[in-house]
């Protein structure tokens, strides 16, 4: 009789969902108190169990709670979704138990402790984030040490890139082939010329001066648009019959891939160069745009050639009983759809490209992660290291995650369309 | 006998010729045109191509070494030092990354609404973070804002955590290399008896409890060598002294340098929402007929995991969890970047610096990784193809 009672039923509906919510109260409030108050109702019992009250409570509670079809909507919802055994309700009670603990201090310091007014570091007075490092380094953050009467440029060019791509989507088809011709060809010469400059009158920058955020996108625009076309013929590369062509492929992809990037960035900092005539300079930024562009083509190669894979036969057959060529057949028939069954994975590509972007620290190039790291070492501002990654790592995220839905969203776009 | 197919097949041949003959002819231009400039631009500097280097004294100190190592041994004991480095964290990061993302692949398909979209957000967050940041931020923010040595946190009086590291006990062993025998023993015993029952089984249809037998044997064994083999454990327990009036250290004990834990973290964290996402597809890849199929021969339901969903499930998962190691495994070389002494920092970094070396130490430290990387591809496709589903 005793048993029968503890075992929840519908019957007694109402006298267990009266019992089991107050249970749970019960566990909310003895947390709550000892959270917010300071207050421990259980300090009698021994620390582990004083500890763990408010869960058991709350388990017993939930437990008296769990009633199979009772009629109640919104009691069957919370049974389903986040009571469906005792060992639920425990995992359940305890991700809501953390999340009130930890939310609102991280809140505190993020927001409504942070500091947001003033120029220096002795404006940071209430013991939150000091939001006042990045707003005075925010320059630096974007655009390194690129004087600040030129930036303009910077800006001019981002913002023609941002209207041809706009303008992209609105054009009509016929002129859309152009417009990313230009895109990818014209304007990349006329935005480097810009920033870079030295000619129509405008002063010459000097590498060694870029950086930060508009650094990051201009090293993982230039390395995606370079290492698409050697990824692509190192693709084809590595399905050619021809076997001195196609091991040259193998080797050369295979080397790229089995060596971390900051091994190659090493290799374009101190190793190149003794390859080079003696007193040969080149740029930096195009040892390790090389670099990149080299390193990743190994791995778009692998993208691509898996969509070459994935192509049905008929498709080659059909192209070669036109009496198509090698190269008509592979640009006109293959390519095509290869390249667009693996749209997904080439932006998963890009993606890891602009996570690697970070690592031209090691030829001293800083773009964001980089400058953070400079600022967070100023005499002025020391102490500031959390602060700085928590921004970066904010502006990194959300491009990345931005980057990563799309790509999904692509992804269930074309295999709905198969 | 035609002649003009005849013409038309060398006319082929010649088409496929041509392009492999100017692609080799380029590679071996490059590689003359690149060795020629090497050579004279080491000639200017007064050194010559050649590994004798590696004998030479080091004369540069290591932070943390898993071997005996100073500044009087050779280069190659320093390159030596580097690798067991990269080793050791790579293990480590494995270890932990396996756990981790197993458990948030798991969690992410758990009915339980708040655990499934906690594992999500685990994975969206720390997967579209760049590793390097992760590592800045565990190393530079989250490890530095841990208290002075004298407030360390004190786990039980036994381990001791602080802004300097994590001191936990030194085990001492006496007859250590017995105990080391006996796991060897128990882990080949536990392999035959496995063998021995999945013939049972599958001829006589007898099941032998494998897992509490092994288990039995992995603990039995090597608790045997205590009883008869004279093995004896202890433990060092770091000590706080006092070495002047401000200056307080732990003596004794293993210290496990900031840079070892923050690497390690980051590393693991990065990978595990890699692993996470692969455990999911894997088991969701598994036909859901299976298990009614198991299900309706009467096995029960640890049976229909074990026997049904897991070998499936992990022919889906291991493939690309390999590459993941693979991957973290590459990724530690950015040690280099909070001076965790790695192959990168100590042999790429320092040893290049000193000897100016650079084509030989990069080479060598290239050719590391790659052998590395090439050992796990030859074993992962011996083992796909182990693996494959064979079909008649």
């Amino acid at each position: 009789m005793k048993f029968k009672l503890a075992k929840p039923n519908k019957e007694n509906l109402n006298t267990f969902v009266t019992l089991g919510s107050v249970l749970i109260l019960v566990g909310f409030f003895d947390f709550l108190a000892n959270t917010f108050l300071d207050l421990n109702f259980t300090g009698f019992l021994p620390g582990g169990l004083s500890f763990l009250t408010p869960i058991i409570i709350g388990v017993m509670g939930l437990h008296f709670i769990r009633i199979e079809f009772s009629g109640n909507r919104l009691l069957d919802k919370i049974n389903t979704n986040f009571n469906s055994s005792n060992f639920n309700a425990f995992l359940s009670l305890l991700v809501i138990f953390a999340l009130i603990k930890y939310i609102p201090p991280i809140l505190n310091w993020f927001i409504f402790d942070a500091d947001f007014a003033g120029n220096t570091k002795q404006d940071c007075t209430s013991g939150g984030a000091c939001w006042v490092f990045v707003k005075v380094w925010l320059n630096r953050f974007v655009y390194g040490m690129y004087p600040d009467t030129e930036q303009w440029r910077i800006n001019t060019a981002f913002f023609m890139l941002f209207a041809l791509v706009g303008a992209s989507f609105f054009v009509p088809a016929k002129l859309k082939k152009y417009l990313l011709i230009f895109l990818l060809f014209v304007y990349p010469i006329i935005g480097l010329k810009l920033i870079s400059g030295g000619d129509f009158g405008l002063e010459y920058i000097e590498t060694g001066a870029w950086g930060g955020l508009s650094l990051t996108f201009i090293v993982s625009a230039f390395a995606l648009i370079l290492c698409f076309p050697v990824g692509m013929f190192l693709a084809l590369g590595r399905r050619s019959n021809l076997p001195a062509i196609r091991y040259t492929s193998i080797g050369f992809i295979e080397l790229w891939r089995g060596v971390p990037l900051i091994t190659v960035l090493f290799m374009s900092a101190v190793m190149f160069p003794m390859f080079l005539p003696d007193g040969t300079y080149v740029d930096k930024l195009i040892r390790v745009l090389v670099a990149i562009t080299l390193f990743e083509a190994a791995y778009m190669a692998e993208v691509i050639r898996g969509g070459l894979q994935a192509l049905p036969k008929g498709q080659y057959e059909a192209a070669k009983s036109l009496g198509m060529g090698y190269w008509r057949m592979h640009f006109l028939i293959v390519l095509p759809q290869a390249l667009k069954l693996v749209i997904p994975g080439i932006a998963n590509t890009f993606l890891a490209l602009v996570k690697d972007t970070p690592l031209i620290f090691v030829v001293g190039l800083l773009e964001l992660a980089g400058m953070v790291n400079l600022a967070k070492t100023n005499p002025e501002w020391l102490g500031m290291a959390m602060e700085g990654y928590v921004f970066a790592g904010l502006v990194f995220w959300v491009i990345c995650y931005a980057m990563s839905r799309y790509s999904q969203n692509l992804e269930k776009k074309l295999s709905t369309e198969r | 006998m035609n002649f003009k197919n005849f013409k038309l097949d060398l006319s082929n041949k010649n088409k496929d010729l041509i392009p492999q003959v100017l692609t080799v002819l380029f590679i071996v231009l490059v590689i003359i045109y690149f060795t020629i400039n090497a050579q004279n631009n080491m000639g200017n500097r007064g050194i010559s191509f050649g590994f004798g280097f590696l004998s030479q004294e080091s004369s540069f100190d290591i932070t943390f070494s898993l071997i005996d190592y100073d500044g009087s041994h050779s280069y190659a004991k320093a390159f030596l030092v580097g690798l067991l480095n990269t080793i050791l964290v790579s293990v480590i990061g494995i270890f932990f990354a396996t756990i981790l993302g197993v458990t948030v692949g798991i969690s992410r398909l758990s009915q339980n609404y708040l655990i499934s979209k906690a594992a999500e957000w685990y994975v969206e967050i720390f997967r579209n973070i760049p590793l390097i940041l992760q590592i800045f931020f565990w190393y530079f923010a989250a490890l530095r804002a841990l208290p002075l040595t004298v407030d360390s946190i004190n786990f039980y009086d036994i381990s001791f955590l602080n802004v300097k590291g994590w001191y936990v006990p030194r085990l001492i062993w006496t007859n250590f290399s017995l105990f080391v025998y006996s796991l060897i023993a128990a882990i080949l015993l536990i392999f035959f008896v496995s063998k021995y029952a999945k013939k049972q089984r599958d001829e006589l249809g007898k099941q032998i409890p494998v897992f509490y037998i092994s288990l039995g044997i992995l603990f039995g064994l090597p608790f045997l060598t205590f009883l008869l083999g004279g093995v004896t454990l202890s433990f060092q327990i770091p000590e706080l002294t006092q070495l002047s009036k401000t200056i307080y250290v732990y003596q004794g004990g293993v210290t496990i340098i900031p840079e070892l834990i923050s690497l390690a973290l980051a590393l693991s964290m990065y990978t595990a929402t890699f692993i996470a996402e692969n455990v999911r597809a894997g088991i969701l890849g598994v036909n859901k007929g299976q298990k009614e199929a198991a299900a309706s021969i009467g096995l029960t339901k640890g049976q229909i995991l074990k026997l049904v969903v897991m070998p499936q499930a992990l022919r889906i998962i291991i493939p690309p969890t390999t590459n993941q190691y693979l991957n973290l495994t590459k990724n530690s070389s950015l040690a280099a970047a909070i001076a965790y002494p790695d192959i990168v920092l100590v042999f790429a970094g320092t040893a290049l610096m000193q000897t100016g070396r650079a084509i030989e130490i990069i080479s060598i430290t290239m050719l590391t990784y790659l052998s590395l990387s090439l050992s796990i591809s030859v074993f992962m496709n011996w083992y796909n193809k182990k693996m494959a589903i064979k079909e008649k």
